[in-house]
């Protein structure tokens, strides 16, 4: 295993290049030196936003923290017996509930960063959300995400379509822009649609609503690939059609599969968000067999689906798994916790240099607590998926601040 | 009011839920009093007496509930006794309380829908939809699915056009309100209950009531004052099946979990016994002058579009200031205001008002049920929503790409079945009235089929916005 983080603050990037106006990158999560495949790149980024504010303490848990067992109560994660969190370090263990996770970390295709945040400091999932998509430091209610700008400023090569993918009938704001994107639902009804009625309708969306244009072009040209390599599998959030062990998150993991399968087509889109609802847990989390660990065993179930369905171009790939913001270090009165602000993001895929927790871990003592309350920030956001942009998808420098996360 | 050819099809769509055949020409005199007259009648609003109140409802599940323990150990202490032969099984016939809550969304997802189709006062419904997804409960939150529909029938439908005050308290005081954001988790630490359980606070219902259901998240409002809320509301709760003395399902007040000594919001001090302190924070909230701000911009934006103009949300912020939330006076405030008729057609339908407009327009007898599915495979799922934040509303977010690609498929399952009654052309002018475009109606005339004619109707631009 990796010693990195074995002690606090090992692994400890400048706190100055990360907070403030992160126009730094986070380099060192990357995997170029180490696995630089000599075939010609075709890089895939999936970003999968986990809406509701993930409790990252109950994910990647500090359990080598003095004050973790203390502060977190009936939230601590259990160390030993059959129940216990997968060491990840001396200071990080992942919760059970995770197994795909702990074998893609074993394999060092895992990265997990603690205590990160965006810069938003408020308590709001919704500008939270906000300042999370549109890359801005502040809530700025703009019309494009960061992802959306960077796929029109990310290099050609390699990349056969500009096109970014999106799973949802409401496209997440990350995505969203000028760039097109490929959009897929599942059919509303079993009928073929017409060519000729499709034509008119693009004749007059042309002639007098260019945003009904662009829209539904990109809806009829998603249509082939999604009818052609995808079942009619449920969204998040829908009622699951089969039952089996992931039958309350069925929606969760067909959505990843599908998103898998459009990355690995030979012509399918490079990048991709996806949406996971539902971490929003105020009252009995229940961080091993209550609803917050089932839920990340759901994403477990998500994570591995999505592995599968990416085959060989898994090796190619990277997917970011973040949150608006974290929780409460104490649980509330009622056994959950209510909005905080540092928390975990994962960094998953075969380009991934993984095994490894990447902290300046900040402590859980009475005074390291931001506001007496929550865990402190001390890695932003921002840096860690500019990283990516720029080693994984080749943004240069000046693309980086210009074009996807101005500060 | 100056008047345009364009007011009768914007009355009925944009202040609608659109267009019905024969209803232009009717209302064609006077579309704006055809509006402003549905303000006058507050019992438009009301639906579904005969169905069974929210907390008969959460009283039967209670009931389920507590029954399926009993057999679940009545089965366990059999099979302990004969060593694993069974004596007792659950009955079959015996509803879940799961069913129970599908059982009952389903009544009143039909009872909503029949109304929508068919109501003479289409603005009032509207009115309903907004009102019910500013306070925004969701289905998806266990037992909470089978009081949803009550929830909109009890707490927003009777205050629609009443003071907004009432609106908050009524919302806030509902079960489906309390379960849906944790209220009925919160206890007061230093209340007789917390001292002995050792629970405490669960600000989510506070922390939503200031930001999104009166002061809005950047109303001047701290993280100390999400807490004296939540401090505050300690003991709203709801009446659970295990006393008599109070009524299961409905909304109570236990001094038991109420935090002891009042508390200090936005710098004023509630120190009232009870609930009383809870009910007067509520009300300062609901005339708050952020509150007016909050509630202005957002009933612009969904009515009008994204580009409004301050001056249009100034004067219903004044409306509402000035009749102290009133909020009939409100929306005529909108509705006096010519920029409220003349801004141009710029958001798209929600696939649920949708729906109901081309069962409308169409005059197709569907299932009710169907139509709440079809809404649903478009990502608009009846009361289920995936935030407390409710359904998004800008002007385009309903026009996702692969969201219009499935309207269309949704749109040939309806032009099927009325494709031989209905003439596209003549259906166009009846429905689209002066809005409809040059374009729009060539490519309806010069269709392949009367089916055709029918989708490029539905699916026009004029038709897909409003």
């Amino acid at each position: 295993m990796p010693s990195q983080s074995r002690i606090p603050f090992v692994n400890q990037p400048t706190r100055r290049g990360f907070l403030g106006g992160g126009a730094a990158s986070l380099a060192f999560w990357s995997c170029v030196p180490s696995r630089a495949v000599a075939a010609p790149r075709d890089p895939r980024f999936l970003v999968i936003i986990l809406r509701g504010g993930l409790d990252g303490l109950s994910y990647i848990a500090p359990v080598g923290d003095p004050d973790y067992i203390g502060l977190r109560g009936a939230l601590a994660l259990p160390v030993e017996g059959s129940d216990a969190a997968t060491s990840l370090d001396g200071l990080f263990a992942l919760n059970r509930n995770a197994p795909f996770l702990a074998e893609l970390y074993k394999r060092r295709e895992a990265i997990a960063i603690q205590a990160v945040a965006t810069p938003y400091r408020g308590r709001s999932h919704f500008d939270g959300q906000d300042v999370l998509e549109s890359g801005l430091g502040q809530v700025a209610r703009i019309e494009d995400g960061w992802l959306n700008r960077s796929l029109g400023v990310v290099p050609a090569v390699g990349l056969p379509r500009r096109s970014g993918l999106a799973l949802a009938a409401v496209v997440p704001l990350v995505i969203r822009g000028k760039q097109p994107i490929y959009s897929w639902i599942p059919p509303a009804a079993n009928l073929p649609l017409r060519e000729s009625t499709i034509q008119r309708l693009v004749d007059l969306y042309a002639a007098t609503d260019p945003q009904l244009a662009a829209a539904f072009a990109e809806g009829i040209s998603s249509r082939a690939v999604g009818r052609s390599e995808t079942s009619a599998a449920p969204m998040p959030g829908q009622a699951p059609t089969s039952p089996g062990q992931a039958a309350p998150f069925a929606g969760f993991v067909a959505a990843a599969e599908t998103a898998g399968r459009f990355l690995a087509s030979a012509d399918g889109p490079r990048i991709g968000a996806l949406s996971f609802d539902g971490w929003d847990m105020h009252a009995h989390a229940g961080v091993v067999d209550g609803q917050l660990g089932r839920r990340l065993g759901g994403l477990d179930l998500a994570i591995r689906a999505l592995h599968t369905a990416l085959g060989a171009a898994w090796s190619e790939t990277v997917i970011a798994l973040v949150t608006e913001f974290g929780r409460t270090v104490r649980p509330n009165g009622s056994a959950g916790t209510d909005h905080g602000i540092a928390t975990c993001a994962l960094l998953l895929g075969g380009r991934v240099n993984g095994g490894r927790v990447i902290a300046d871990w900040p402590g859980l003592s009475e005074s390291a607590l931001y506001e007496g309350r929550d865990l402190r920030p001390t890695i932003d956001l921002r840096s860690v998926l500019k990283g990516v942009l720029k080693d994984h998808l080749g943004l240069s420098a000046g693309a980086l601040r210009a074009r996807s996360m101005a500060s | 009011m100056s008047k345009s050819p364009k007011d009768a099809v914007t009355a009925l769509r944009r202040f609608g839920l659109g267009v019905r055949p024969d209803e232009l020409s009717r209302i064609d005199s006077d579309p704006h009093g055809f509006v402003a007259s549905q303000l006058d009648s507050r019992s438009s609003a009301i639906i579904g007496v005969a169905l069974p109140a929210a907390h008969e409802r959460l009283g039967e599940i209670y009931r389920a509930e507590r029954a399926s323990r009993i057999t679940k150990s009545a089965v366990t202490d059999a099979r302990a006794k004969s060593s694993g032969s069974t004596l007792l099984k659950p009955e079959a016939a015996l509803p879940t309380p799961a069913r129970l809550a599908r059982e009952a969304f389903k009544a009143e997802v039909e009872a909503r829908v029949v109304h929508a189709v068919t109501t003479d006062a289409p603005f009032i419904e509207r009115l309903v939809l907004f009102w019910s997804n500013h306070f925004a409960v969701s289905a998806s939150k266990g037992i909470v699915r089978g009081i949803v529909g009550g929830f909109e029938r009890e707490a927003i439908r009777p205050n629609v056009l009443g003071r907004f005050s009432d609106l908050v308290r009524a919302a806030a005081q509902h079960p489906a309100m309390l379960m849906y954001l944790d209220n009925v988790h919160s206890v007061g630490p230093k209340s007789d209950f917390g001292r002995k359980s050792g629970r405490g606070l669960n600000e989510n219902l506070a922390r939503e009531i200031l930001e999104l259901h009166t002061l809005g998240v950047s109303g001047g409002y701290s993280q100390a004052d999400v807490r004296a809320l939540a401090v505050l509301l300690t003991g709203w709760t709801v009446g659970n099946a295990a006393s008599t003395k109070w009524v299961p399902g409905k909304f109570r007040f236990e001094p038991n979990w109420h935090e002891p000594g009042g508390a200090l919001l936005l710098g004023r001090s509630y120190m009232q016994s009870g609930r009383a302190a809870g009910e007067a924070a509520l009300l300062d909230l609901a005339r708050h002058p952020s509150t007016a701000r909050n509630i202005a911009g957002k009933l612009v934006r969904h009515f009008v579009g994204d580009a409004t103009t301050d001056g249009l949300v100034g004067k219903l912020e004044r409306a509402f200031l000035d009749s102290d939330g009133d909020l009939a006076t409100v929306m005529r405030a909108l509705l006096e205001a010519r920029e409220a008729w003349t801004a141009p057609q710029q958001k798209v339908v929600p696939p649920y008002d949708y729906m109901v407009s081309l069962v409308r327009g169409f005059a197709q007898v569907e299932p009710p049920i169907r139509l709440h599915q079809f809404a649903a495979r478009l990502g608009h799922v009846t009361w289920s929503p995936t935030s407390p934040k409710g359904w998004p509303d800008g002007d385009q977010d309903w026009a996702g790409p692969a969201a219009l690609r499935e309207r269309l498929r949704i749109v040939e399952v309806f032009a099927r079945k009325v494709a031989g009654t209905a003439d596209p052309r003549s259906l166009a002018d009846q429905l689209l009235g002066a809005q409809l475009t040059p374009a729009t109606r060539t490519h309806i005339e010069r269709a392949e089929a009367h089916i055709q004619g029918l989708v490029i109707l539905a699916m026009s631009p004029e038709f897909l916005r409003r």
